[in-house]
């Protein structure tokens, strides 16, 4: 079968792309746009190393197909910050040492921001039930939960 | 050798919580990790692999492969060198199976080809015909004198004659008289442990690119914990001159001590060698599990003699390591780590290393050590238990000090343990009431660290700021601890240093990011460096003064005037001197190039709080505290990212991560759905405590800190768990059914 042509939206500007049929959206983003921010740790949706927003939900991009974003709204980490001005959680992450390789960042990030947007006050639990999802194998978790609390509290204007 | 007779103590950067500088790159998604490299004309590399645990490899036949359209390539062992270094031998037949694959997962032959799918259609086209003989996969099945042969006559000297054809190395520590020791108990116990095998589980799968030129220069880029060891690795692999191959550290997804090594870099190198285009290779997830790590599993017995009043009398080990199918030497950390903590008369420690049917294992944090150890603190805890006494006032009666003879020989310098099971005692945690089910336990860890071969490069710029240059990848946030030194030796603020990690090309050999060498070694070199470079700027401003260069110091980041000449001239800052270094004699630099001894050993102590159902055997953490020595914690959050991140590994080993084979030799769980790391709705806060008892070693007191945190939550979670729930279990993984099943049986 032929490649086929999407035309999607990505982190709000407009974004065309051909893609093989089988070829997942995380392959699409890094190879066929270069946005290699989404990471694939694991491809079968248990690492989170690849969560995108789309259309306001979080997904593993790899377990979506590029052909299925025509017409999609979607997010990565590369549009979290508005120019120079990090998001409070990039900002966070940085300043509370809520990453130590960085391989989980992104995906946490983009996880985290839709938790915050839609619970701007997430309890110690409700954050780690969230992120259960998204892997870290070099943190322990601690400092990410507490990193996403003191943005919350920063976004809260607290 | 490193002699340093004063350890500084008051510090300006050092200590501070700075901003890493690595950070926003890695919040904004801009840093390249391995995956993250492509070239124009990039062609992509697989790896086909065997499905069987042993076979005779009789054929392989790629004719139909290459007759596909856009494959560029097919290569097998043949097309890698045949170096007469077994060692590297060994690395090279577990990139590339050579005659006989074996274990499940092995490779066998890689294509290169213009896209995915047609590299995943070339796979299937090559055609391999296999002889499957027996196999063994478990570490007491392997050392029996009848098993299935893993690899012929590869034992070493050590090995006792009549030992199994599997046992490839022997080891034996200790000292005193056993039996007397024995025979002075009040109460002795002999346990047997088993421990699974885990792997490292970083979540960045290994990846790298390769262009080979018709030249026969090669570039290499790849997320590797050591550039210099993978140039080495691979340029002995291909039989070309180490200065022809560039290899360039991308950043690194975690690593854990499993990237220290090559699995398909020499493999991308063939392949692009043989295609005239460059050639990418990213592991999958499944090919992670299958043939990259883990770590080694463990047999192990136990035999520990105590007084009523619990003073340890004598101890004994024997520990049984598979390895995988090669030979590796990994029983000797855990023989010498086994009773590091404690101050023992009589001890023994022996260590057996079998070959199986399994990847080869990689080092992974601590390498040898967690199990070990495990096993130790489980039957002093047990002696506690059973003779009545507080397990913490036992370990500090028995704790190792300065001037122990170590159970594997060294006598311990200037240590923490001591203070370090005083922080625990003292700290709140050790005294807070349990509810129903619930137990806590504790115990202590021990890593020795590594110093090793490092060289730094530092240059002052014109603009006032410096550049340091250093050839140790950042795994977990070294590159501020670096700069922190740079910074605090010339007295400038930290934003003023930026430090890169560079390729093979431009700084001399630099040992392997492992044995939490880095912030130890590397720091150390790069004070040194910045005396060098400090010595210029005084020489420089000595002339145009035009005083003798030794009545001029370096203070807070300015040469001033010193002794008959104080006060004589205005001071020069590091900005005044590097404006016009041009015109005093050039360039301004320090180098310093060591192969770095000295690095203290460290200890912990870890305090675990779990709840046990007794209806479903699943064990919850519900609190955690880690205390530690770090010597000196330059950056005190990524020290205590190190002791929280190790600490949740050693709770998903003891827990929950295994390697499952079954019958037919075949891994049965290589994916994070069934090899089940923690994640965050598992665990608790982990609550730390840093301790400073400065390393004599380090002008800064530094000791490495990255490993020991693994070592003791084994132990800490099988402690407690006993005490939840009234028995005992002497194996890991701690699993839901296994602890069922233990409850069940006590009735
Ligand atoms: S790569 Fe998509 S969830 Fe792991
Ligand atoms: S920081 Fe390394 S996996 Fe999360």
């Amino acid at each position: 079968m032929k490649n086929i042509h999407v035309s999607t939206t990505i982190n709000g500007d407009d974004a065309e792309f051909v893609c093989a049929p089988e070829e997942t959206l995380l392959d699409a983003l890094r190879n066929r746009l270069g946005l290699s921010g989404a990471k694939e740790g694991c491809g079968t949706g248990d690492c989170g190393a690849c969560t995108v927003e789309m259309d306001g939900r979080l997904v593993c991009s790899c377990l979506v197909l590029g052909a299925e974003v025509q017409d999609a709204q979607i997010k990565t980490v590369e549009g979290m910050a508005i120019g120079e001005a990090l998001h409070p959680l990039q900002q966070a992450f940085i300043d509370h040492a809520a990453l130590q390789c960085g391989i989980c960042t992104p995906g946490i990030l983009v996880a985290a921001k839709t938790l915050l947007e839609r619970n701007p006050d997430p309890s110690d639990t409700e954050i780690r039930y969230w992120l259960a999802g998204n892997l870290c194998r070099c943190t322990g978790y601690d400092k990410i939960i507490k990193a996403v609390q003191i943005a919350a509290a920063d976004m809260r204007g607290a | 050798m490193n002699v340093v007779s004063k350890t500084k103590a008051d510090f300006k950067v050092v200590g501070t919580r700075v901003a890493r500088p690595d950070g926003v790159d890695k919040v904004t998604g801009r840093a390249l990790y391995g995956a993250d490299f492509s070239v124009p004309g990039m062609q992509v590399g697989l790896i086909l692999r065997s499905p069987h645990a042993h076979a005779i490899i009789n054929s392989i036949d790629a004719s139909d492969a290459l007759a596909l359209p856009g494959v560029k390539a097919v290569v097998t062992s043949a097309d890698l060198g045949l170096p007469e270094d077994e060692s590297l031998r060994d690395v090279q037949d577990n990139c590339m199976a050579r005659g006989k694959v074996l274990y499940d997962g092995h490779a066998v032959a890689a294509v290169a080809a213009k896209d995915m799918v047609t590299a995943k259609a070339a796979l299937k086209l090559i055609k391999v015909d296999y002889t499957p003989l027996p196999h063994v996969t478990e570490v007491d099945e392997a050392i029996k004198v009848d098993a299935p042969v893993v690899q012929e006559a590869r034992a070493d000297d050590s090995v006792p004659e009549g030992s199994s054809p599997n046992v490839t190395h022997y080891c034996e520590f200790g000292h005193g008289d056993l039996e007397a020791g024995f025979a002075s108990a009040d109460k002795i116990i002999e346990r047997s442990f088993t421990t699974a095998a885990t792997h490292q589980g970083y979540i960045e799968p290994h990846a790298c690119l390769a262009t080979f030129g018709n030249d026969g220069k090669a570039d290499l880029w790849c997320c590797t914990q050591g550039q210099f060891f993978v140039r080495e690795l691979c340029a002995g692999i291909m039989e070309m001159e180490a200065s022809q191959l560039r290899v360039t550290a991308s950043e690194i997804g975690g690593g854990f001590g499993g990237k220290t090594t090559v699995f398909i870099e020499p493999v991308a190198l063939a392949l692009s060698r043989k295609a005239g285009r460059p050639v990418k290779i990213v592991m999958s997830r499944v090919d992670v599990f299958r043939a990259t790590g883990p770590t080694v599993s463990s047999s192990m017995d136990v035999r520990i003699g105590m007084t009523k009043d619990g003073r340890i009398t004598a101890g004994e080990a024997k520990l049984r390591y598979q390895g995988g199918a090669f030979p590796c030497v990994t029983v000797d950390m855990g023989a010498q780590a086994a009773f590091a903590a404690y101050d023992m008369e009589a001890v023994r420690t022996q260590g057996w290393n079998a070959l199986t049917n399994r990847p080869k294992e990689a080092a992974y944090r601590a390498p040898g050590a967690p199990m070990a150890i495990y096993a130790v603190e489980s039957v002093v805890d047990e002696l506690c238990q059973e003779l009545d006494l507080d397990p913490l006032d036992v370990r500090l009666k028995n704790a190792a000090d300065a001037g122990t003879k170590a159970s594997y020989g060294v006598t311990f310098d200037q240590i923490g343990l001591r203070a370090t099971l005083e922080a625990a005692k003292e700290h709140a945690h050790y005294h807070a009431p349990l509810g129903e089910n619930q137990g806590r336990g504790l115990s202590c860890g021990f890593w020795f660290n590594f110093g090793g071969n490092t060289c730094v490069s530092l240059n002052v710029n014109s603009d006032g700021t410096v550049g340091v240059t250093e050839g140790n990848p950042d795994i977990g946030g070294s590159r501020a601890s670096i700069s922190m030194m740079a910074a605090e030796e010339m007295g400038i603020p930290y934003e003023k240093v930026r430090t890169v990690i560079t390729d093979t090309n431009s700084l001399g050999h630099n040992d392997v990011t492992d044995g939490s060498r880095v912030t130890f070694a590397v720091g150390l070199a790069t004070i040194e460096a910045a005396r060098a470079a400090i010595r210029v700027m005084c020489s420089r401003v000595a002339k145009i003064w035009g005083i003798d260069e030794d009545a001029v110091v370096w203070e807070d980041g300015a040469a001033k005037p010193s002794g008959p000449n104080a006060g004589d001239f205005e001071p020069m800052t590091l900005a005044d001197i590097a404006a016009i270094a041009s015109e005093t004699g050039g360039p301004i630099a320090g180098h310093h190039e060591v192969n770095a001894e000295g690095a203290g050993v460290s200890f912990g102590v870890h305090l675990a709080d779990v709840e046990v159902d007794p209806e479903t055997g699943a064990t919850q953490v519900l609190r955690y505290t880690v205390f530690q020595d770090a010597g000196k914690a330059v950056h005190p959050d990524y020290v205590e990212g190190q002791m929280q991140g190790g600490a949740v590994q050693g709770i998903g080993w003891a827990l929950n991560e295994e390697y499952i084979y079954g019958e037919d030799g075949r891994l049965q769980n290589a994916g994070f759905l069934d090899y089940r790391i923690p994640v965050a709705s598992d665990l608790p806060n982990i609550d730390t405590v840093i301790l400073e008892i400065p390393n004599p070693g380090h002008p800064y007191g530094v000791r490495g800190v990255g490993e020991t945190p693994i070592v003791p939550p084994l132990a800490a979670l099988s402690n407690a768990v006993s005490r939840a729930v009234g028995v005992r279990l002497h194996e890991l993984p701690m699993s839901p059914p296994k602890i069922l099943k233990a409850i069940t049986a006590k009735g």
